[in-house]
């Protein structure tokens, strides 16, 4: 039941939040606080209590679960489930939910209500991806939590709001459309060899089909994946989304709706077509390597500084991808790790260019310069953040990415060497970053406020939760193992039944 | 000819006694509300009778109409329509006092004609049934006489309607020719024996020609856009929603009865249409900057996404086409719900100009117009979704997967007018001079109503899915 709450909070909060705004856009703040608070915290509350279980139970028990029948006719479920890796993606969906309210607290001035509406609807969809075990659930969740992104961006966005926000419908739509597709042919295989009607992931898994059905099948749910991730060449609706959006949005969108796309390869790609994966893990990883040179190079690249940070979302998430087709423990762990970490560090990156942006009201990295001399404590954070996202040893994202690499090792030396030049590409445009926006004179002589309260409060967790992970990530892979075993057991069983 | 029969033909009797009370009462003493009244009434007994006609299902009445669940299903769709686009005529009228009240009698004499198809099995009460509703509709559509447009879509529907009824009798003459009977029952078997004749096949396309001028489906789709232009708004919602489900829903009888949509010829045929309409339909809608106009493009890809379900054939497609067109009805007296409020006397609101920052004004009728276009477009939450959900799933199960993956292609070229129609709704401009914008207290209520039921069964839709189950084996 838990689960079920945790969705209908957001849902109800965010409700309110567009009633209570015609009187007090105050009140609506505040009311979306507290819901995405009780969230993180009932979240919190479930991790603790599970921290002792998870080491016993090695067998696939979901940590919480609802299940009850939808739609009888279709075989479809309302199946809710948690284990570890859902645990740790809710965790950080609703931090950075957090993050996004208090983001927006001064920068969103019209249509309060209806921001926060969408904000917490936005949320709901992607706790719903992250904890449907029923297929076409989670296919009504992908859906859902376009709706209300595509508002955020069309909006509260900056000058091409609307092109920017069509176009990320337009490439998630289609690409969601072809899963759609794919899960409903594996539904009706799934018939044809067992006579049974059904959505439900645990049946689902090492459904018999031909390798060529196989190959169409899993392409058809890894096109909406690497939409989302974005894998090269289909990320190029991330920079115009990503740099459009209004703060929180951009917080929203490279912080959680990319992990959608890596938590769908490895919930469901791998676990339900291991055979096709591993023959397709080449291209996939090839694919990936280039994404990491490509996102490091255009980020270096951009004069927009928000530009510049949507495009280490390229670089980073293809070291997940990479990570997630290597399929060994090291590669997962790291990729666990790393998303969790790019989570966090990129979305403090966008508040902090939101906060740049609402003082300087120019996004140029040429307009800014030397602002280290009037907004010291500002720049800090954003040296920290840029070494945390270039992988300084001693913080999170250094763990993630040197674990893919240790992993990666032992399937292919090469892409493991091309994969490291990407890590040295990205202090270029880490650097660059700090560079042009804090040092040198202050050539325009900007005088600003320096870091307020509110921003401090932001910061603060975010930089507390980057070294804890950059220095003791024992509990992430803690919860996480479980559900990783789990899900290679499934990818082990699913090829035993194939080859059977 | 006797008591059981008339019992079974009392939605019919109540329908046509009920134009008949309105038309008394017009002559006798004009009162807007009363012939409304009259009129909901009428349908609400209407729809009431089923109830006592259900056991009775299935029943031949002579040889011309068959009252069985199917039927009785989709005159229960067609009088709930009705009714609710009876109420939004009513705000409607209120702004254009120089028209009378015979919009109703038009309109109850439409539905009749609707019924009379949907439960018809045999050609001839086929060419009445669709008589007596083109006739009437040719009247709805020009009723605002005083303006030019409906005029205009008035003789244009007259002239082609008329056209098409022409190859429709040509088609039935020719099989009448060969096989020497118009009764379906006696056709399904021997239209199977005949399927090579050229007699047969021919009759077959000019029927099929006839039943595509009243879809509105490529390549003879040419009226749709300006008589859903000119007409007035619930009139269009009519045109959209009543019109062409009895004839989908009759096409689905005629067909699956005879086995006819096994044949290669029509299975190609079909497909043809049903690619062109759903493609060209989608990317005729980019082009526009009238809703209206929009809307009948989308109207023309959304029976190409039907005729998909239609060449799926067997008993999902038929669930699938009966719970597309309830997603389908919903969806578009809504949207066209929408419109009629905001018209004012003047003129219709079809210019996307009009609805530019409408939520910033009137948040609920926007967030409803939102709801129905993310319906039409195929998004969670509405009733759309699970239509669109429904055809992909009976299209899978039988494996077309062309046609699917064109339908999967062109829906998202329809997304793109959909979100233009969204954005504008949410655009923000400098607030202009307030200005009295038309209310109609009535025509809120059927929308809330409309969009409850859209969210209801894009949620939970395993209630009517049952209804569907039982009911619908031809």
């Amino acid at each position: 039941m838990i689960l079920l709450w945790l969705i209908v909070i957001l849902f109800v909060g965010g409700v309110l939040a567009w009633a209570v705004a015609r009187w007090s856009a105050l009140a609506s703040r505040w009311i979306s606080l507290i819901a995405v608070s009780a969230d993180f915290v009932i979240g919190l509350i479930v991790w603790l209590r599970s921290a002792g279980r998870v080491e016993i139970l090695h067998q696939q028990a979901w940590l919480r679960e609802v299940d009850w029948s939808w739609i009888p006719s279709f075989g479809i479920h309302f199946h809710l489930a948690l284990d570890g890796l859902s645990l740790l993606l809710l965790m950080l969906t609703f931090l950075l939910g957090i993050m996004s309210v208090l983001a927006s607290w001064t920068e969103i001035q019209d249509g309060v209500g209806f921001f926060h509406l969408n904000l917490l609807w936005v949320l709901a969809g992607i706790a719903g991806v992250f904890l449907a075990m029923d297929l076409f659930l989670f296919y009504f969740a992908w859906e859902l939590m376009l709706v209300p992104m595509y508002f955020l961006i069309a909006i509260w966005g900056h000058e091409r709001r609307l092109y920017a926000a069509v176009k990320f419908f337009l490439f998630t739509q289609l690409s969601g459309l072809l899963m759609l597709i794919a899960i409903l042919a594996l539904y009706f295989a799934h018939h044809a060899a067992t006579g049974i009607f059904t959505f439900e992931y645990a049946d689902l898994l090492g459904t018999p089909l031909s390798p060529h059905a196989a190959l169409w099948i899993m392409l058809g749910f890894f096109v909406a994946f690497a939409v989302k991730l974005p894998m090269f060449p289909l990320h190029t609706w991330l920079p115009d989304a990503h740099t459009e959006a209004p703060t929180a949005g951009s917080v929203v969108l490279a912080g959680l709706l990319l992990k959608t796309g890596a938590y769908g390869l490895l919930r469901f790609v791998i676990p339900l077509f291991p055979g096709s994966a591993q023959a397709f893990a080449p291209i996939a990883m090839a694919l990936a390597v280039i994404g990491i040179l490509y996102g490091a190079i255009l980020a270096f690249a951009q004069s927009d500084l928000k530009r510049l940070v949507a495009y280490t979302s390229v670089n980073h998430l293809g070291f997940v991808l990479l990570g997630i087709f290597a399929w060994n423990k090291l590669a997962l762990q790291g990729a666990m790790i790393t998303m969790i970490c790019h989570g966090v560090s990129t979305g403090a990156l966008f508040i902090l260019v939101g906060g740049l942006q609402e003082r300087l009201h120019t996004r140029e990295l040429a307009r800014m310069n030397g602002l280290w001399q009037t907004v010291p404590r500002l720049g800090g954070a954003g040296l920290f953040f840029a070494l945390a996202s270039m992988g300084l040893p001693g913080l999170g994202d250094f763990v993630g990415e040197f674990m893919i690499l240790l992993g990666v090792y032992q399937k292919s030396t090469i892409l493991t060497a091309v994969a490291a030049v990407g890590i040295l590409a990205s202090t270029f445009y880490a650097l660059k970053f700090v560079q042009y926006a804090f040092h040198g004179p202050n050539d325009h002589h900007w005088t600003l406020p320096d870091l307020g309260v509110r921003e401090a409060i932001i910061f603060t967790p975010m930089i507390i939760i980057l070294l804890w992970l950059g220095l003791y990530p024992r509990p992430v892979f803690n919860t996480f193992n479980p559900a990783m075993e789990t899900l290679q057991q499934h990818a082990e069983q699913t090829l035993e039944a194939l080859r059977r | 000819m006797n008591t059981a029969d008339l019992l079974a033909l009392l939605p019919f009797l109540l329908v046509a006694g009920t134009s008949a009370l309105v038309m008394l009462e017009i002559a006798a003493w004009r009162s807007h509300w009363l012939s409304l009244g009259i009129t909901l009434v009428g349908l609400a007994a209407a729809c009431g009778s089923l109830w006592l006609v259900g056991p009775l299902a299935p029943r031949k009445v002579m040889s011309l109409l068959i009252l069985d669940q199917y039927a009785l299903f989709y005159i229960g769709l067609i009088l709930a329509a009705t009714f609710a686009i009876a109420i939004l005529c009513h705000g409607y009228l209120e702004r254009h006092a120089e028209t009378g009240e015979e919009l109703y009698v038009l309109l109850l004499v439409a539905t009749l004609g609707s019924m009379v198809l949907v439960a018809s099995s045999h050609f001839v009460s086929f060419f009445l049934g669709l008589e007596i509703l083109s006739v009437a509709l040719y009247a709805l559509s020009a009723y605002l006489h005083t303006r030019r447009r409906p005029i205009e879509a008035g003789v244009k529907y007259l002239i082609l309607a008329g056209s098409s009824s022409a190859f429709l009798l040509f088609g039935m003459a020719l099989i009448y020719a060969q096989l020497g009977t118009m009764d379906l029952s006696r056709l399904e078997g021997l239209l199977v024996g005949a399927q090579n004749s050229p007699l047969v096949l021919a009759g077959l396309t000019f029927i099929v020609t006839g039943i595509g001028f009243k879809l509105g489906v490529v390549p003879f789709h040419l009226w749709t856009p300006d008589v859903y232009e000119g007409a007035p708004a619930p009139v269009t919602a009519f045109i959209a929603t009543i019109s062409k489900g009895a004839i989908f829903a009759l096409l689905l009888r005629y067909f699956y009865t005879v086995g006819a949509q096994h044949f290669r010829a029509v299975f190609v045929l079909f497909a043809i249409i049903a690619i062109a309409s759903m493609l060209i339909g989608n990317l005729m809608a980019l082009l526009q900057n009238n809703v209206k106009r929009i809307l009948a493009y989308s109207s023309i890809a959304h029976m190409g996404y039907l005729l998909v379900a239609f060449e799926a054939s067997g008993g999902m497609a038929s669930e699938a086409v009966a719970f597309y067109l309830v997603a389908y009805f919903i969806t578009t007296v809504g949207a066209f719900g929408v419109v009629t409020i905001l018209s004012d006397e003047e003129r219709d609101a079809d210019t996307l100009e009009d609805y530019a920052g409408l939520f910033w004004r009137r948040p609920v009728l926007a967030s409803i117009f939102t709801l129905m276009m993310l319906s039409l477009a195929g998004i969670p939450v509405t009733a759309g979704f699970l239509a669109k959900f429904y055809v992909v799933t009976a299209g899978a199960s039988a494996g077309i997967w062309a046609l699917i993956l064109i339908l999967v292609i062109s829906s998202v070229i329809g997304l793109f007018y959909y979100l233009r129609i969204v954005a504008t709704l949410y655009a923000r401009r400098p607030e202009a001079a307030p200005h009295a914008e038309p209310h109609s207290t009535a025509g809120s209520y059927v929308l809330v109503v409309l969009t409850i039921l859209l969210v209801w069964l894009g949620v939970y839709p395993a209630s009517l899915l049952k209804v569907i189950r039982t009911v619908l084996p031809i």
